[in-house]
């Protein structure tokens, strides 16, 4: 086995994370449709969108361990559950396909709100990466709000389903916007927003598309997911489990 | 090569080898005609050679990349050294108007510019096209949008609605 690699987890390295981190354990979920699309077309669909994912966290990663000398497979491979720093929304398992769209109209709405602003970070490589993936994540946005629609203004079935995915979802959300130190520090020093900064326009953006698909938020709750903080969901385990499971039993394994 | 040529001529040559390497998924387009070549540097003894990746996690970016150094190697430039540039971003208005017109003709109608797209609010698209993509074998601009995403994540899957042929589509972006 091959023991745990340790990070330093200093604000921009842990703001780094919880975007890298995204990326990857979204497109490890939106992988597991491969064979299992509704369709044929959106099986491709879902599984090109976690290419893109895939390759954002790749760039990311690759960016976050430079200083530490720690590439991109150690970070995706061979960290404790604790030192990942996704939110919770994105590691939940998949659902059902009313669920997966809903997710990621949420996860695509923020992404394409960061990467827009992270254009001008003053992390040059962070600003680069950010300019590609914003165009990737207007597609990714754009094929969920679509699917949204579609499914809550559908059929008696499809609108019962999209309603029950929105009321399991939205009590994640809110960690999406809390504001701490990592962001504090990040909107200091020019590395990026709060996260935070981008909840009036995805509200609204997001807003928009539930509204023309009938659907209803259900009210806040105090509960706060704590995933940016390394604190998971007993999902967590399981998706790292499959996702590491090669690095872990083959060490240092290649093709 | 027995003479060291000037290094115009050597810039120009390679940007010929590279003009006949061919995207490993859409064959049709050689790496000049898609606009990811960047920049090519002759130095004593190789050639540098700079590549913007189309799509974040495009899975040809490393074949492509080995296809450079072989393509530049075989034809005698000595040590090929490949980077790869995220900035600026690629974007489908960098394939050439030659380019353009191999896609078409291969059965793949190519991207409109992207400033038109970009402002697009984000709704329900419909399945009738917003922007109007012609039909690469008839013509026609009745068209419908079956997929947003196609056999590789740079198209979209399309219909045509007046010759009912189903075609690729090239995204801008």
């Amino acid at each position: 086995m091959t023991a745990s690699i340790q990070l330093q987890q200093d604000t921009a390295t842990q703001y780094l994370l919880r975007l890298g981190d995204t990326c990857l354990i979204l497109g490890q979920r939106l992988g597991e449709w491969c064979g299992h699309g509704p369709v044929l077309e959106e099986d491709i669909a879902l599984t090109n969108m976690a290419l893109d994912l895939i390759g954002q966290a790749r760039a990311l990663l690759s960016h976050a361990g430079a200083g530490q000398g720690l590439d991109e497979d150690q970070l995706a491979f061979l960290r404790d559950e604790r030192d990942y720093r996704n939110p919770t929304l994105v590691e939940l398992p998949r659902g059902d396909f009313a669920f997966t769209v809903q997710r990621n109209l949420m996860a695509a709405t923020l992404l394409k709100l960061l990467w827009q602003r992270l254009q001008t970070s003053t992390d040059a490589e962070l600003a680069a990466i950010a300019g590609k993936a914003v165009k990737e994540a207007r597609y990714h946005q754009q094929h969920a709000a679509d699917w949204v629609v579609r499914l809550g203004d559908g059929t008696a079935e499809s609108a019962r389903r999209s309603q029950a995915a929105l009321a399991q979802l939205w009590r994640y959300v809110p960690e999406l916007f809390e504001a701490d130190a990592v962001d504090d520090a990040a909107a200091a020093s020019g590395l990026g927003p709060r996260w935070a900064d981008v909840q009036a326009d995805w509200q609204a953006e997001v807003g928009a598309v539930l509204a023309e698909a009938g659907l209803q938020p259900p009210v806040g709750s105090a509960f706060r997911s704590t995933g940016k903080r390394g604190v998971h969901t007993e999902h967590m385990g399981h998706l790292l489990a499959t996702m590491q499971h090669l690095q872990r039993a083959y060490p240092g394994g290649v093709w | 090569m027995t003479d060291t040529p000037v290094l115009a001529d050597r810039t120009a040559q390679a940007w010929a080898v590279l003009a006949t390497v061919l995207d490993p998924e859409v064959p049709a387009l050689s790496l000049v005609d898609l606009g990811i070549v960047r920049d090519v540097l002759p130095r004593e003894g190789g050639v540098d050679v700079v590549l913007t990746p189309t799509y974040s996690g495009c899975p040809a970016t490393e074949v492509i990349q080995q296809s450079v150094v072989d393509a530049l190697e075989a034809a005698g430039f000595g040590t090929v050294a490949v980077t790869l540039q995220r900035a600026p971003a690629w974007t489908t208005d960098w394939i050439s108007d030659a380019g353009r017109e191999k896609l078409r003709a291969y059965g793949i109608a190519p991207p409109g510019p992207v400033a038109a797209g970009t402002g697009v609010p984000i709704r329900l698209m419909g399945r009738m096209a917003a922007q109007a993509v012609a039909c690469p074998r008839c013509g026609s601009k009745t068209t419908e949008r079956l997929s947003a995403f196609g056999s590789t994540a740079c198209k979209a899957l399309y219909r045509c609605i007046t010759c009912r042929e189903p075609f690729e589509h090239f995204k801008a972006i």
